[in-house]
């Protein structure tokens, strides 16, 4: 039997999960400095300061697509970073959602606030019952597994067109709520930001649960969490089912702010592209996974302006970052950050 | 971990304020900012390339001979790669931090239909290079389109079809948007032209054979024509699998292959293969006196001069179309000003373009009839007019 | 022959001739999968490239034997440069994040292929004419022949050098074992370098066959890698003969899917028996059934 210890676990974490357990002395400086509550308060800060920074309606929209494919990555990284295991289709769930709005809300006149929790209930239990079939899978079987259930989701989209609209995709209504258009950057921003706050919230709570710690055993050695009793499918699934209900809210938000929906919304590349939102911010993180998310929101926004050579430069920084940075943006220019500081701390 | 995340967000910030910087210095010249997105990858690079192409080098002329009234055009273009939420966002940005005067582009009908909410509310007026109905109908006040409908598309082929006596069709679709848009404007228009649908397959637009489809609708009883609504490689590949068949029915394919390129990738078994396409594709062709004759043998020369022999597409010809109404309509109104331009777009009276005469009204953004189109045969690896 | 009969020899001939483009794909993703276990998902580049050069060496006056010679050395090259630049250095980076480099890899090779030769659709001349060949009254057009006989030839001369040649055997070893490998001398680096160089070749064989009847374009490995990677993975990832079994079944799937079913479901019918496979034989058709090493 080799290393038990999971592999995605920084050792600042461990400190801390050890120093709750013992029940001992987490100083107000430690509590601060924690992902949980440290983290979280850096993260609204970042939100209410953010708009002091956006002067119209397209940087909002930036912003808010932010925000929005944080929310989905957030919950990716569950999976990905803390279940160890990988999905290529989420951008179906996330496109399923954006759908079940637009489905509902225009053709059968529901309100935009009941269509979303109806299209994440219905999202959960199609995952719900694939989960189980799919998650026996490992490795790059699973990949495949669920970049197929992604394409045969997209496929159905872009060919029922009585239903989606077709490949051209379909209008979602702009949300009225009390008889007040909800359109514009501002008010989406504070809309998507309470999601994000909230989507953030539930996944630090679940990482520092009982399963959240069942879970990285997961991701470290599943044969070893399983012999030492762990029921581990049981874990999987219902992460699985989590963070395809989160890519699903994810997809009504997107539907109503912009009020647009298309199939290429749960293309592979979509899928993939989410995946390496998780890996480029750092797996396993949190707050790795909105920085990802973030980042590669915005680099398409700025290589815009290269023209030709966007692509040439995207595909570039995808493949240096991974080789110099292989744990991601923020493990890694975390460490980068540690081991200047013990330099200075040294001279 | 704070100070990490605050810094990576800080960065984030900055770009930010990048963005908004280059906006502002931008606003202090004094162009007439011409906003453009198009499909320049992806499935529909085809169209976006030549569309591209065409508005670079005549808003390069138009500005080498000082511009238009009096100020010069700037062009602000952003690559959709056929993805209709990367133009929603391109067009926002367009729109609220390029404030551009104008937007001409969206090669595909899905991209411009994610558009036109935003241009309807942000009345800046927006000239379309796309082929659906549905962009034009029901009429939206800042919307115009330059190239033919593709109900006029069916409408002209279920014509010629008549005339040659024959009336059972089938139809094989590429499932992409534009093969979908006008399966569905066949189907319907089909019996006003006494046309009866016998067999209706599709085709992935990435697929890389199609005999299988074809192999059932040969086998299919009483055939007279096939129509191949699609555009890309697809059709290509279809002509050659039907040649590959031996089916002897006559094959029609869309306005959407209307290039040299076509014939190039089908080869010998392009020959015989009907289409309506504009008359940009026969200018050598057209009898001297025909009114459209210099405007497009104008338009391919210029464009092949620069580009190669042979290179001229219809579709580069749809944005030489929007450019020039876009033109005529600031001159016509003697400003840029957005609702001075929508309302002169609208008056636009016997425009002539390389997709054929113009005349815009209040209920119609297209301005385009039947007669515009022109049906084409390939004969000898070339177009051959077959009216 | 009754009218059914042929239609069914219609559709193997057509799902056939896709299916070995598929294979082909297919084996260069098991071939990279067994030295490194990587998944490269550039592998559709590959198949892009070897049309792309082919169609530009053409176009400047090289005779076809040439530039087919010529596109295959180029896309080798870029192969081995991918393998010594980006995939060596992430040796030891997680399986996610290797992907994510290979994903990478394919949107720079697009990416560079459109700056550098355009982005236009290009036809190739077929190898040997167009005139369709009558079996039993169904057609084949000679460059389905073509893309048959290469792909078997390739198959056999596969074989030969994993079975007959030291350097072939070397590398089975390493996929087995790697760290076993090494210490009887094999040159672990060296493997990896080969089996990317090998996939390369095999990518730009099937880009090249399959172009004079699909055209070719910066983005045509899109679509093609893909279909190869879930013919791989069909067949049982790392498994040659699972590759070519993965790929040929594919093909006649969808070509038999689209003339008995349904052609607007064809593309969902190949994913969805992909998935009932994998939901009975979890390790593909012909995959290795391994016990998780602890």
């Amino acid at each position: 039997m080799a290393d038990i210890r999971p592999s995605g676990y920084s050792k600042h974490r461990k400190k801390q999960t050890y120093s709750r357990r013992l029940g001992t002395r987490a100083t107000p400086l430690q509590t601060l400095m924690s992902e949980r509550v440290g983290g979280m308060g850096a993260l609204i800060l970042v939100i209410l300061v953010l708009p002091l920074l956006l002067s119209n309606n397209y940087q909002y929209d930036v912003a808010i697509s932010m925000g929005i494919n944080a929310i989905v990555v957030v919950g990716l990284n569950l999976l990905i970073g803390y279940a160890g295991q990988i999905s290529l289709g989420h951008a179906g769930f996330y496109a399923l959602g954006a759908y079940a709005s637009a489905i509902l809300t225009t053709r059968y006149g529901l309100h935009g606030a009941l269509a979303m929790p109806l299209g994440a209930i219905g999202v959960g239990l199609m995952a719900y019952v694939i989960a189980r079939p799919i998650l026996r899978l490992s490795g790059h079987y699973l990949a495949m597994a669920t970049l197929g259930v992604g394409i045969i989701i997209n496929i159905a989209i872009s060919r029922e067109a009585w239903l989606t609209g077709g490949p051209d995709g379909m209008y979602v209504p702009a949300m009225q709520v009390a008889g007040v258009e909800l359109y514009g950057g501002q008010i989406w921003y504070w809309i998507v930001a309470a999601f994000l706050i909230l989507a953030v919230w539930l996944a630090l709570n679940l990482i520092d649960s009982p399963i959240g710690r069942a879970l990285r055993g997961l991701h470290g050695a599943e044969v070893a969490a399983e012999t030492s009793g762990v029921d581990t499918t049981r874990y999987k699934v219902m992460v699985f089912v989590i963070s395809a209900v989160m890519a699903s809210v994810a997809g009504s938000l997107s539907a109503h702010f912009s009020e647009f929906v298309t199939p290429d919304k749960a293309s592979f590349f979509h899928s993939i592209l989410f995946v390496t939102m998780v890996v480029f911010g750092g797996m396993a993180s949190t707050f790795g996974a909105v920085v990802g998310a973030a980042a590669l929101t915005l680099l398409p926004q700025l290589l815009a302006d290269f023209a030709s050579y966007e692509h040439m430069i995207l595909g570039l920084i995808m493949m240096v970052v991974m080789i110099f940075m292989p744990k991601g943006l923020v493990p890694s220019l975390g460490a980068l950050a540690r081991r200047r500081r013990r330099q200075e701390a040294r001279s | 971990m704070v100070k990490r995340f605050t810094r990576a967000l800080m960065m984030v910030g900055a770009a930010c304020i990048a963005l908004g910087v280059t906006a502002q210095a931008r606003a202090q010249e004094d162009p007439i900012r011409i906003g453009s997105f198009l499909a320049v990858t992806g499935p529909a690079s085809f169209l976006g390339d030549p569309e591209l192409k065409t508005l670079e080098m005549y808003i390069h002329r138009i500005n080498g001979a000082g511009g238009l009234i009096g100020r010069p055009l700037e062009l602000i273009h952003y690559d959709t790669g056929a993805d209709a939420n990367k133009a929603r966002t391109f067009a926002k940005r367009l729109l609220e931090e390029d404030e551009v005067d104008v937007i001409l582009g969206g090669s595909t009908t899905g991209t411009t239909m994610a558009v036109i909410p935003l241009v309807e509310r942000a009345e800046v007026p927006f000239v379309s290079f796309a082929g659906g109905v549905v962009i034009i109908e029901p009429v939206k006040p800042w919307v115009f389109k330059t190239p033919h409908t593709d109900r006029m598309a069916c409408g002209k082929i279920f014509e010629d079809i008549r005339s040659r006596g024959l009336s059972r069709v089938a139809l094989i679709s590429g499932t992409g948007g534009f093969g979908k848009s006008m399966r569905e404007q066949c189907t319907q228009v089909a019996p006003a032209h006494d046309i009866e649908i016998v067999a209706d397959e599709t085709y992935a637009p990435s697929d890389t054979d199609m005999v299988a489809q074809l192999t059932k609708i040969k086998n299919t009883e009483g055939v007279e024509a096939v129509v191949n609504p699609g555009f890309g490689q697809g059709p290509a590949i279809v002509t050659k699998n039907f040649a590959q068949l031996g089916f002897e029915v006559p094959l029609y394919q869309s306005h959407g292959v209307a290039s040299k390129k076509f014939i190039e990738l089908a080869g010998d078994a392009a020959e015989g293969v009907r289409l309506p396409a504009s008359a940009l594709l026969v200018a050598e062709k057209l009898p001297m006196d025909d009114p459209q004759r210099p405007v497009v043998m104008g338009y391919k020369t210029t464009y092949e001069a620069e580009h190669g022999e042979g290179s001229v597409s219809t579709f580069g010809g749809h944005a030489y179309d929007g450019l020039m109404m876009y033109k005529q309509a600031v001159e016509a109104a003697g400003t840029a000003d957005p609702a001075a331009v929508r309302d002169a777009l609208e008056a636009i009276q016997g425009f002539m373009g390389t997709a054929g005469e113009v005349t815009m009204s209040a209920d119609d953004h297209l301005g385009l009839d039947l007669s515009a189109f022109r049906m084409l045969e390939i004969r000898e690896g070339d177009w051959v007019l077959v009216e | 022959m009754p009218p059914a009969l042929v239609e069914l020899l219609q559709f193997l001939f057509s799902g056939l001739t896709s299916g070995a483009i598929y294979a082909l794909v297919a084996l260069g993703f098991a071939l990279i999968y067994n030295a490194s276990h990587v998944i490269n998902f550039a592998q559709g580049e590959f198949v892009m490239l070897g049309g792309m050069v082919t169609w530009a060496l053409l176009s400047q006056g090289v005779g076809l034997p040439l530039a087919i010679l010529g596109a295959v050395a180029l896309t080798v090259l870029i192969g081995l440069a991918l393998e010594k630049l980006a995939i060596e250095r992430a040796r030891n980076a997680d399986v996610v994040t290797l992907i994510i480099i290979t994903v990478g890899a394919g949107i720079f090779l697009r990416g560079l292929t459109s700056v550098t030769l355009g982005k236009d659709l290009h036809a190739l001349p077929a190898f040997s004419g167009n005139d369709p060949i009558d079996i039993l009254g169904a057609t084949l057009i000679p460059q389905s022949l073509w893309i048959l006989g290469v792909t078997a030839a390739v198959m056999v001369a596969l074989h030969l050098f994993f079975n007959h040649t030291l350097l072939g055997k070397a590398i089975l070893a390493t996929s087995h074992n790697p760290l076993a490998a090494r210490l009887v001398g094999v040159n672990v680096n060296f493997v990896l370098l080969l089996s990317f160089g090998l996939s390369a070749l095999l990518g730009a064989v099937a880009g090249i066959l399959i172009a004079p009847i699909t055209a070719t374009h910066f983005e045509v490995g899109i679509m093609l890698g893909l279909k190869g990677f879930a013919a791989a993975i069909l067949g049982g990832l790392g498994s040659g003969p699972g590759a070519i079994v993965g790929g040929l079944l594919l093909g006649i799937i969808e070509s038999l899917g689209a003339g008995y079913i349904s052609s607007e479901y064809k593309d969902a019918m190949a994913f969805v028996v992909i998935l009932g496979v994998l939901f009975f034989m979890p390790s593909g058709l012909l995959g290795k059934r391994g016990t998780e090493r602890v």
